[in-house]
């Protein structure tokens, strides 16, 4: 019965994990090899000069577009923490008349997804002249009503003696919050942070709408167009590819335990 | 009012983004709705219901809605039962339980792209010489043209698989919080009781993971209903999209922003039909749960 359980789960491994090895193996052969006449799994030759090529053809703005990604991201997943931090924490802790009614005003909006609305959320930004915009990638993407919803949460539960004593040395709803209630948070903030980062680097609908022009690509704008156009060398293509997983990867090896976190936070509590 | 200024100083800033970019937008679709809006996003003339009635009337638009249907048909019981599968085995063992789980949550780190392209140049490019016509072959069947062949629909199994592959771990990752909080005493009890192991699954751990197995159904739902990435990677070309296998977003996608004109008008139309949709799901499911 063990021995039956590490097979499942060892078959099931190889599966999960030949995507991967396909993307680093065509990216690392030669062009004929890709539509050779039949299929191997090992490369008859490692070409590393691929590296050297895709870098250097200058009809790819692979870096270009990595660059704006991770600004993207970066912007995104900060943004998104501070807004939606300060908002879940005045919804939690301040005590104010009117706040039920903001509250419904925030978690009305967790029934609707936000792709669903792009094309109204297209509406507006090109109306503000957001298109092919860093703005426009990245503003309408910080106002996550599910994020705040779940700082709301978190905050609710809360150590209510840290935030007292802070109270009696004499800080006030800020001080509070930043000099209490942040520092003794950092691992929720770290498990949402990394799945902010995560969502924010893989999403295309978004790029696809509002990044027109060339130059304000992201690294999934800019593969998609050429997968589906098809336009460069198949390699090229896997190889960008794996370019573009790795600072993913990295994340996912150094965050891993905030990352399952994340998700059980996010999946499970909304 | 002292704690009116500290209120509006934490929440201000967010509320005042979510005006802008959530609610402003959906009130001016609403309102483009009932224009003419075509190549503008001001509203011209005014045409009452009429964007309405040629969405709900017009065929592209329903059978949208069909193809999510199939396509949900397909990925939402795959995903529960698999990823329950992949769960209760990882939870099962203790040497390399971390290994295991990180590979098979380790997908998501991959972008829908990305997996596209594997899926659609390398494992289903339906070349004799592609990975699943090279295991075809061993079994002597012919080479089959994934991406392009319509009878049978053989597209839908690189789509599903390609789903199944990037969102299998995430929830493997929510079943094995879920199994997790089941308390150990129950399963002592049925133990007790001489209980089979699948009469402890059947009693304990399936009516323990109701609360689970509820929300990932619905996450299951809402994320096949938004689908696109992998539609318009896979199925795209520089020729265009083809007519069939077409979901709700990518049909809207190119109503609004297509080549073809930019048509806000039934743009915003059949985004407020989706909206009302997924809304009343998501009520009917809060409902359900709340029983």
């Amino acid at each position: 019965m063990k021995a039956l359980r590490y097979l499942a789960l060892s078959i099931a491994a190889v599966l999960f994990l030949v995507p991967f090895y396909l993307v680093v193996r065509n990216g690392l052969v030669a062009e004929s090899e890709i539509s050779a006449p039949s299929w191997t799994f090992l490369p008859s030759a490692v070409r590393w000069e691929n590296f050297g090529e895709l870098f250097g053809n200058p009809a790819v703005p692979l870096v270009r577009s990595m660059v704006n990604s991770l600004v993207v991201a970066v912007l995104q997943t900060a943004g998104q923490l501070l807004l939606c931090s300060l908002a879940g924490y005045g919804l939690a802790r301040i005590p104010y008349r009117y706040a039920n009614v903001v509250f419904y005003f925030v978690v009305a909006t967790l029934m609707i997804p936000a792709a669903v609305t792009f094309v109204p959320t297209f509406v507006v930004v090109s109306t503000l002249g957001w298109v092919s915009d860093l703005r426009g990638l990245v503003i309408p993407g910080l106002f996550s009503g599910f994020t705040a919803f779940l700082f709301r949460q978190y905050f609710l539960n809360f150590p209510r003696e840290l935030e007292e004593a802070a109270r009696i040395d004499g800080l006030g709803h800020w001080g509070t919050f930043w000099r209490v209630v942040v520092p003794n948070s950092r691992g929720f903030f770290a498990a949402l942070g990394v799945i902010a980062f995560v969502t924010s680097w893989n999403q295309f609908l978004w790029p696809l709408v509002i990044a027109q022009d060339q130059d304000s690509w992201t690294v999934q704008v800019a593969l998609s167009t050429f997968l589906t156009a098809q336009s460069i060398n198949v390699h090229e293509l896997f190889l960008a590819a794996a370019v573009s997983i790795t600072p993913l990867v990295i994340v996912f090896v150094a965050m891993q335990r905030w990352l399952v976190r994340g998700v059980t936070e996010t999946g499970i509590k909304g | 009012m002292r704690n009116g200024r500290a209120f509006w100083l934490f929440v201000g800033p967010f509320a005042a983004g979510l005006l802008v970019f959530v609610y402003v937008p959906i009130g001016w679709s609403l309102l483009l709705s009932f224009f003419d809006a075509r190549n503008t996003v001001t509203p011209t003339e005014f045409v009452g219901l009429r964007n309405y009635a040629d969405m709900l009337t017009d065929g592209p638009f329903l059978s949208s809605l069909g193809t999510f249907s199939v396509f949900a048909a397909f990925i939402v019981p795959l995903t529960f039962v698999l990823a329950l599968a992949l769960a209760l085995l990882v939870s099962q063992i203790s040497f390399m339980q971390a290994f295991f789980r990180s590979v098979f949550f380790l997908p998501t780190a991959c972008s829908y792209v990305v997996a596209s392209l594997v899926w659609k140049l390398s494992i289903f490019n339906g070349l004799r010489s592609g990975l699943a016509n090279t295991v075809l072959g061993w079994f002597g069947a012919d080479p089959v043209a994934w991406t392009v062949s319509t009878s049978p629909p053989w597209y839908w199994l690189v789509l599903v698989t390609l789903r199944l592959w990037l969102q299998l771990g995430f929830y493997m990752i929510l079943f094995i919080a879920g199994l997790q909080r089941i308390p150990a005493v129950l399963y002592e009890a049925a133990a007790l009781d001489g209980a089979r192991s699948w009469q402890a699954f059947r009693f304990v751990t399936l009516p323990q993971l109701r609360t689970t197995s509820v929300a990932v159904l619905l996450l299951l739902l809402i994320g096949a209903y938004q689908a696109f990435d992998e539609f318009y990677n896979v199925l795209g070309t520089d020729r265009g999209y083809p007519p069939f296998a077409r979901p709700p977003l990518i049909y809207l996608y190119y109503t609004a922003l297509g080549s073809g004109g930019q048509d806000f008008g039934h743009g915003s139309a059949g985004a407020v039909i989706l909206t009302l949709l997924i809304v009343g799901v998501t009520l009917l499911q809060g409902r359900a749960v709340r029983r």
